[in-house]
């Protein structure tokens, strides 16, 4: 019965023991390499047999103050980024912490955000960050996977590259281009078009009307936030996408055409689920940054601080309510806000542990 | 010289009918010309092998007969190619048709990644919709013809990416066989085995030669001289010499079969 603590204490000697073993050659290195250069010098003088191994010329003692450094530097920067983490969440749970203690649980749960009285809750701006996310993940993966597809599959060499290009280029726009643009361009023609004809289509409809009617066809709404937010990360996971399916081999794309399937047989069957990992890790990274997109979100979300059953009725996210309020915050107010940027936090932390999970359940293929 | 083993599978049936056959074939990469006129018959249920050195064209015209060239729109072949009459090159050709009848296995396996079932049912799926038990039974069939069934009856539903190279051959040629295609074709099947599992392939085509019409393209002599019935010397994209392998190896007609066949170069 106790063999096994034993045998544990034995193993945990070794491992010492092995350590020692380990450490000392390292600390006597110099001075072999120094033995070393002196047999080499000793066998030039005397033996003229092995004068082509004489002429062998140890490499010069490398700086072992630089590589010290160059350690220790390169440890020092892995810690920094734990460092800096556990900085910004303590400074974030300490600076939020008043509002959580002042509202309790009702700060999640409330829909109220009243200035005046110093009421705050964040739902509303935690439904509208989830849904807008959400909104852009429905339109923009399928967008991005169909992109990959025709630019690994189809496209004719000739159209590849441009087509390449402007996907690249469309992930350096900045996101305040994106919300200008948003706001100027896109809400207005989304007011005419979209949003008017769909309410006078679902109005007095059950259900469907209460998701799509929007109560001042404005053009601004969780809606176009989402459509703004799916054009923002469309060039991340179809370059992610494109690259991953680029690389797979040759021969198996062959192998599942060579039985006879079709372009989307292969695709789905094949190419899809042999870069699967990757393509749920591009999508999860299109995620995050939905979640946390402040600047075009802020210009197009509407900013309104109650809730509406209506997707394209105006709203709020987090990042955007933030961004709004900051400036002029003080007292409770400025505590709920850094509580609500606590909240995004803790999101994006359990969207990323579920991206793990998938990837790991994924990776039995 | 090479001596066939006494065993000879080189049994060869002057009578039966031709499979394949290539009439005038060109074939162009670009702009450049891969094979020059080519003219054989591969005849029905036996094995016929293409060999010739490294650039030599055995592989591009293996991949001309189930037109896999033609997913590269820079590929073109231009000639006749004759499957049981009909021209495989015309432009009326259903190429996934053709493809289920016309199978390939490639010289690195490719399990597709799902489980070992359903890599084999997966040719099987997309052109029928047996029932569950008929399908079961067909999967069977396939891996026990591909001397599979015993190391893998077990984990069916494990992933296909799991198994060893060499089974992971055979998985690929489960696959193949399942679709019960009429021609199969060998790209160097066995170039990335180890010598067992190179065995083992090698006896499995063997039997598989009394139902189907296999062309194989193999850099190494001693399988084509093997396996085969009949071998074709192709060099520089054209068909130097085409023989019973007997002929091939033992008393080839012309000088450069002869150097290539004893290794003088290649």
């Amino acid at each position: 019965m106790s063999k096994a603590p034993e045998a544990a204490q034995k193993a945990l000697d070794g491992a010492f023991a092995g350590g020692e073993a380990l450490a000392a050659p390292s600390a006597n290195l110099a001075t072999e390499r120094d033995r070393n250069a002196e047999t080499t010098m000793v066998d030039m003088s005397t033996s003229s047999a092995e004068t082509q191994r004489a002429t062998y010329v140890p490499r010069a003692t490398p700086k072992k103050g630089f590589d010290f450094f160059f350690r220790h530097a390169s440890r020092a920067s892995a810690w920094f980024v734990l460092v800096l983490l556990a900085g910004i969440m303590l400074s974030m749970i300490v600076g939020g912490w008043p509002a959580f203690r002042e509202m309790g649980i009702g700060f999640l749960t409330s829909s109220v955000w009243d200035t005046q009285n110093d009421q705050y809750g964040a739902w509303p701006a935690i439904v509208g960050t989830l849904i807008t996310a959400l909104i852009a993940l429905v339109i923009g993966v399928p967008l991005s996977l169909g992109i990959a597809i025709f630019l690994t599959q189809l496209a004719p060499p000739w159209f590849k590259r441009p087509v390449s290009t402007a996907i690249e280029l469309l992930a350096a726009v900045p996101s305040i281009i994106y919300g200008m643009w948003g706001l100027f361009v896109f809400v207005p023609l989304f007011a005419k078009y979209v949003q008017q004809p769909v309410n006078s289509i679902v109005e007095g409809m059950p259900i469907v009307g209460t998701l799509f009617k929007s109560a001042s066809p404005s053009g601004l709404g969780i809606l176009t936030a989402g459509f703004i937010l799916a054009f923002m990360i469309i060039p991340f996971i179809a370059s992610i996408t494109r690259d991953m399916i680029d690389q797979i081999p040759t021969v198996l794309r062959e192998s599942a055409y060579g039985i006879g399937a079709t372009t989307w047989e292969v695709v789905n069957h094949v190419l899809i689920p042999q870069a699967g990992v990757a393509i749920i890790g591009a999508v999860m990274l299109g995620l995050g940054r939905a979640l946390g997109e402040t600047m075009a979100v802020t210009f197009v979300v509407g900013n309104a601080n109650r809730l509406s059953a209506s997707l394209l009725d105006p709203g709020s996210t987090i990042a955007s309510r933030i961004a709004n309020e900051f400036n002029e915050a003080i007292g409770l107010q400025l505590h709920a806000l850094i509580a609500l940027g606590c909240i995004l936090f803790f999101v994006t932390f359990v969207v990323l542990v579920i991206a793990r999970l998938l990837v790991a359940r994924v990776k039995r293929y | 010289m090479l001596t066939p083993p006494s065993s000879s599978p080189q049994v060869v049936n002057e009578n039966a009918p031709v499979r394949i056959a290539v009439k005038n074939l060109d074939f162009f990469y670009g702009e450049n010309k891969a094979l020059k006129n080519i003219n054989l018959d591969f005849k029905d249920r036996h094995i016929t092998a293409l060999i010739g050195p490294s650039g030599c064209g055995k592989s591009t015209l293996l991949r001309i007969f189930n037109r896999i060239c033609s997913l590269y729109p820079e590929q073109r072949a231009v000639g006749e190619i004759l499957l049981d009459g009909y021209n495989i090159l015309g432009p009326n050709v259903d190429v996934n048709e053709l493809r289920s009848r016309v199978g390939m296995v490639f010289q690195k396996p490719t399990p597709f990644p799902m489980s070992i079932y359903d890599n084999v049912a997966f040719g099987i799926r997309l052109y029928e919709k047996p029932a569950k038990s008929e399908l079961d039974g067909r999967v069977e069939a396939a891996l026990r013809r591909a001397a599979l069934w015993d190391e893998v009856k077990d984990k069916l539903k494990s992933s296909g990416m799991g198994l060893s190279g060499g089974q992971q051959q055979r998985l690929c040629i489960a696959r193949t066989i399942a679709q019960q295609p009429e021609v199969i074709l060998f790209d160097e099947p066995t170039s990335a085995l180890d010598p067992i599992s190179t065995g083992k392939i090698e006896d499995l085509l063997e039997e598989m030669r009394h139902d189907f019409t296999i062309a194989i393209v193999t850099h190494n002599m001693q399988q084509a001289a093997r396996i085969s019935q009949y071998t074709a010397f192709m060099y520089l994209g054209e068909v130097i010499e085409f023989a019973s392998t007997n002929t091939i190896f033992l008393a080839p007609e012309k000088e450069q079969t002869l150097d290539y066949v004893t290794g003088r170069f290649g």
